[in-house]
C-alpha cells in the first residue's frame, strides 16, 4: 500500500504541523522564563523571516542548501539507509565546484557553470558511493561509514583549501570563482540565487524518480523490504549502491550552491552543519520532495528569523534551537503526537 | 493531555497580555548618542578569548564614551553579512566585525555603501571605508620565544598552533624568529591539531614535544591549547598561553602570555570615532602601542630570573625603535 503512495495524505500533514504549533507553544514557556512576551517575540521572528518580500528571500535562500541535504537524506532513506554523511558529501562538493569555479579563466558561462555544477555533483556522489558500495557488498553499517567519512571530508577539503587552493588572502579560503561560474544573484542585496531553481528542479526529478520509473520503484521496494524485493527480483545492493550515489549527489548541491551562489568562494568549514539540519529537514517533511521543500522553507525562516531576533530583541537565539529540537522530538515520536489528536477528536 | 496543552495555551497567552513593556524590539532611540554596532565572530561571548576582548574594550568604550552598544552572535558565515547589512542600514555610526571570516560579507556591504564607517578585526579589507584592525603577532611571539630560548634547559621548545591558517603562521614565524635570536642553537618543534577547539589533541601533541625534549611549550590554538596546559601540568614542564592573559589558569605553570589585545583594538577605532577621526586603511597593533606584548609575570615573578626579564626588556624596546625587525608571515 504504502509502495504506491505518492502524495501527501492529510494524515502525513497532520502530525507535522500539529508538532510546529505544539514547539511553538512549548517555546512559549521559555520565552516567558526569560521574561519577556511570547507574542512580541514571535512577532518578530515572523515579520523577520516572511514580512517582507526581502526577507522572504532570505527565508528561501537559508532553505535552499536544507532542501538539497533534506532529500539527499530523504532519498536514501527511502531505499532504506540512513545517510549521516551529507554534511561530508556537500563539502567535497563545495570544494571541487570551488576548483573549477576558480581554475578555468576564460570558459564561457555556459560551459564553466554547468561543469562546476556537475563536477560537484559527482564527487559527492562518488564520496556517497563508498559507504554505499560497504554496505551493499559487505554489510557494513552505512551509520558508521557515512558518519566516518565526514571526517575524512573535513580533513581532506581543510588541507585543500589551506595548502593547494587557498587563495591569496589571510582567510583559509579558495579564491573567488570567476563570474562565469557564478550562480546569479535574484533579488540583491541578499544572496538569494538561481540555487534555488536547481533546488525545485531536483525536487522535481526526485519525485519522478521515485514514483514514476522503475528505478524508483525497485529503490523503494528495497528500502520497504529487502528480502521481499529480493524474492522479487530485485537486485537489493545495486539499488542500494545506485541510491546512495544519488542522494550523496543531491547533499553535494547544497555545498555547490553555498560556494558558487553565497559566498563565491570555499570558506574552511563554512557549512553551519546544513547536511545535519537535512536530517530534521526530511524527518519533517516524512521524506517526500514536497514534505521537504515546506519543512526546508520552515527551518530557513526559523533560523532567519532567529538571526534576525537575536540581534533586535534580548530573546536568546538558542530558543529557536529549542523550537527545532520540539518539532523534530515530536514528529519523531508521531504515535504519541497522533494519540493526542485522536484522542482530542473523541472527547 | 489535553487540559494541559489548554491550559498552557491559556497561560501563556494571558501572560502574553499582561506583560507590559515588551523589550522585544529595543526602542529605536532619536539620540544624539553614536551608535555602534559589533557582529562578533562564531564562538561568541564566554570564549574566553577573542571575543570576550573585544566586548572588554567596546564595554570600556562604552563607560568613557556617550555611545549606545549592540551586538549579535552570530552561528555561521552565511549569516554575518546579514547582520552587517542590517546594522549598517539601521544607521549605525560604526559596525565592527570580529574575525576574519566576516571579511566577504564586510566586502560587499562597504561596497553597498560607501559611506557607511566600517571595522574588521584580524583582517585587511583594502577600502576607504573599511579600517582594518590586525595585530603583529610576530612581534608578541618573538618576545615569548625569545623568554623561552632562555629558559629552556634542555634546548627545545615546542609551537602548538590552531589550524595551518595564515594568522597562525604568523604567530609560529615571530616565535621561531625570537628563538633563534636569543639562542641560535635551541631547536624548535612544530605542531598544529587541526583545530582550534580539541584540548584532547593539543595535550597529546604537548606530552608528544616534550617526549622529544622540549621543556616549554608555547600554544596558537584557541581552545586546543587548554590540553597544552594540562599537559605541562601533568609533565611538570612550562606554556606559554595566547590572547588574553591565560596565566591564572595554571599558575606557575604558564610562563607567560602572549597578548593580543582586541581590547585595545576595538577601544581605540571606537575612540576615534567620538573624536571624529575615524579613518579607513590597515591599523596595525603591535609590541610599540601595546596591541601586543607579554603579561606582567605575575604568577612566574620568582621563576623568570631578573636577568632574563631585563633582558626581554630590552629586546623590547629593540623591536620599538627598530632594532630588531620582526619579520611577518604575511609579507
Amino acid at each position: 500500500m504504502e509502495l504506491q503512495q505518492s502524495s501527501y495524505s492529510s494524515r502525513d500533514l497532520l502530525v507535522p504541523v500539529v508538532s510546529v504549533i505544539l514547539a511553538l507553544l512549548a517555546g512559549s514557556v521559555f520565552i516567558l522564563i526569560v521574561g519577556e512576551n511570547p507574542v512580541a517575540a514571535y512577532r518578530v521572528l515572523f515579520v523577520e523571516s516572511f514580512g517582507s518580500v526581502r526577507n522572504i528571500a532570505t527565508t528561501l535562500q537559508r532553505a535552499t542548501p536544507l532542501m538539497f541535504t533534506g532529500m539527499a537524506v530523504a532519498f536514501a532513506f527511502r531505499c532504506g539507509m540512513f545517510n549521516i554523511g551529507a554534511e561530508g558529501q556537500l563539502y567535497v562538493g563545495a570544494i571541487v565546484a570551488a576548483i573549477v569555479g576558480v581554475s578555468f579563466a576564460n570558459l564561457p558561462r555556459l560551459i564553466h557553470l554547468p561543469l562546476a555544477v556537475l563536477a560537484g555533483m559527482a564527487a559527492g556522489g562518488v564520496w556517497a558511493l563508498v559507504p554505499g558500495i560497504l554496505k551493499a557488498k559487505l554489510g557494513v553499517h552505512e551509520v558508521i561509514n557515512t558518519i566516518m567519512m565526514n571526517f575524512v571530508a573535513y580533513y581532506l577539503t581543510d588541507y585543500l583549501v589551506t595548502g593547494p587552493f587557498h587563495g591569496g588572502r589571510w582567510a583559509p579560503e579558495t579564491d573567488r570563482v570567476f563570474p562565469t561560474a557564478a550562480l546569479a544573484r535574484i533579488f540583491p542585496p541578499t544572496r538569494l540565487n538561481s540555487g534555488i531553481l536547481l533546488a525545485l528542479v531536483a525536487i522535481g526529478v526526485v519525485y519522478v524518480i521515485l514514483w514514476k520509473t522503475r528505478t524508483g520503484y525497485e529503490i523503494r521496494a528495497v528500502g520497504l523490504n529487502p528480502t521481499a524485493a529480493e524474492y522479487g527480483g530485485i537486485s537489493v545492493s545495486r539499488n542500494m549502491i545506485l541510491a546512495m550515489g544519488i542522494s550523496g549527489a543531491l547533499a553535494s548541491l547544497a555545498g555547490v550552491e553555498q560556494v558558487l551562489g553565497v559566498h563565491g568562494r570555499f570558506i574552511q568549514r563554512f557549512s553551519p552543519e546544513l547536511g545535519f539540519v537535512g536530517i530534521a529537514v526530511a524527518l519533517l517533511g516524512k521524506n517526500h520532495p514536497v514534505g521537504v521543500f515546506f519543512a526546508a522553507i520552515l527551518f530557513g525562516a526559523l533560523r532567519t528569523g532567529g538571526a534576525a531576533m537575536d540581534r533586535l530583541t534580548d530573546v536568546p537565539r538558542e530558543l529557536v534551537v529549542i523550537i527545532q529540537a520540539m518539532i523534530i522530538m515530536l514528529v519523531a515520536a508521531d504515535e504519541l503526537t497522533r494519540g493526542l489528536l485522536r484522542r482530542r477528536r473523541t472527547v | 493531555m489535553r487540559k494541559a496543552i489548554l491550559l498552557l495555551t491559556a497561560l501563556v497567552l494571558v501572560t502574553a497580555i499582561a506583560v507590559p513593556g515588551f523589550a522585544g524590539a529595543r526602542p529605536e532611540a532619536v539620540v544624539d548618542e553614536l551608535r555602534v554596532g559589533v557582529v562578533f565572530s562564531i564562538g561568541g561571548l564566554g570564549d574566553e578569548s577573542f571575543n570576550d576582548a573585544a566586548y572588554r574594550g567596546i564595554q570600556q568604550a562604552v563607560e568613557d564614551f556617550d555611545i549606545i552598544f549592540d551586538f549579535v552572535e552570530p552561528d555561521d558565515v552565511a549569516e554575518m553579512e546579514d547582520h552587517q547589512r542590517a546594522f549598517v542600514e539601521a544607521g549605525y555610526d560604526l559596525v565592527i566585525a570580529i574575525g576574519f571570516l566576516q571579511q566577504s560579507g564586510l566586502e560587499s556591504v562597504a561596497m553597498d555603501f560607501p559611506d557607511a564607517r566600517l571595522a574588521i578585526v584580524d583582517s585587511v579589507i583594502d577600502m576607504p571605508n573599511v579600517a582594518s584592525l590586525i595585530f603583529k603577532e610576530h612581534e608578541g611571539s618573538f618576545l615569548v620565544g625569545a623568554l623561552a630560548a632562555m629558559m629552556s634547559e634542555s634546548g627545545t621548545v615546542g609551537f602548538v598552533g590552531g589550524m595551518e591558517v595564515p594568522v597562525i603562521h604568523n604567530f609560529q614565524t615571530g616565535f621561531e624568529q625570537g628563538v633563534a635570536y636569543a639562542d641560535p642553537d635551541v631547536d624548535v618543534l612544530i605542531n598544529y591539531a587541526g583545530a582550534f577547539n580539541d584540548p584532547g589533541r593539543g595535550k597529546e601533541l604537548a606530552i608528544s614535544q616534550n617526549a622529544r625534549g622540549a621543556d616549554i611549550v608555547y600554544h596558537a590554538a584557541g581552545g586546543t591549547g587548554m590540553g597544552v596546559f594540562e599537559a605541562a601540568k601533568e609533565g611538570g614542564f612550562y606554556a606559554i598561553g595566547v590572547d588574553s592573559d591565560q596565566d591564572h589558569l595554571a599558575p606557575g605553570t604558564i610562563l607567560t602570555s602572549m597578548l593580543k589585545r582586541v581590547d585595545v583594538a576595538v577601544y581605540n577605532i571606537v575612540a576615534d570615532l567620538v573624536e571624529g577621526q575615524f579613518s579607513g586603511g590597515v591599523h596595525a597593533f603591535g609590541v610599540a602601542d601595546g596591541g601586543v606584548g607579554t603579561t606582567d609575570f605575575t604568577h612566574t615573578a620568582n621563576i623568570i630570573p631578573q636577568q632574563v626579564r631585563d633582558r626581554l626588556e630590552q629586546i623590547k624596546a629593540q623591536i620599538i625603535d627598530g632594532t630588531i625587525n620582526v619579520a611577518s608571515a604575511h609579507d
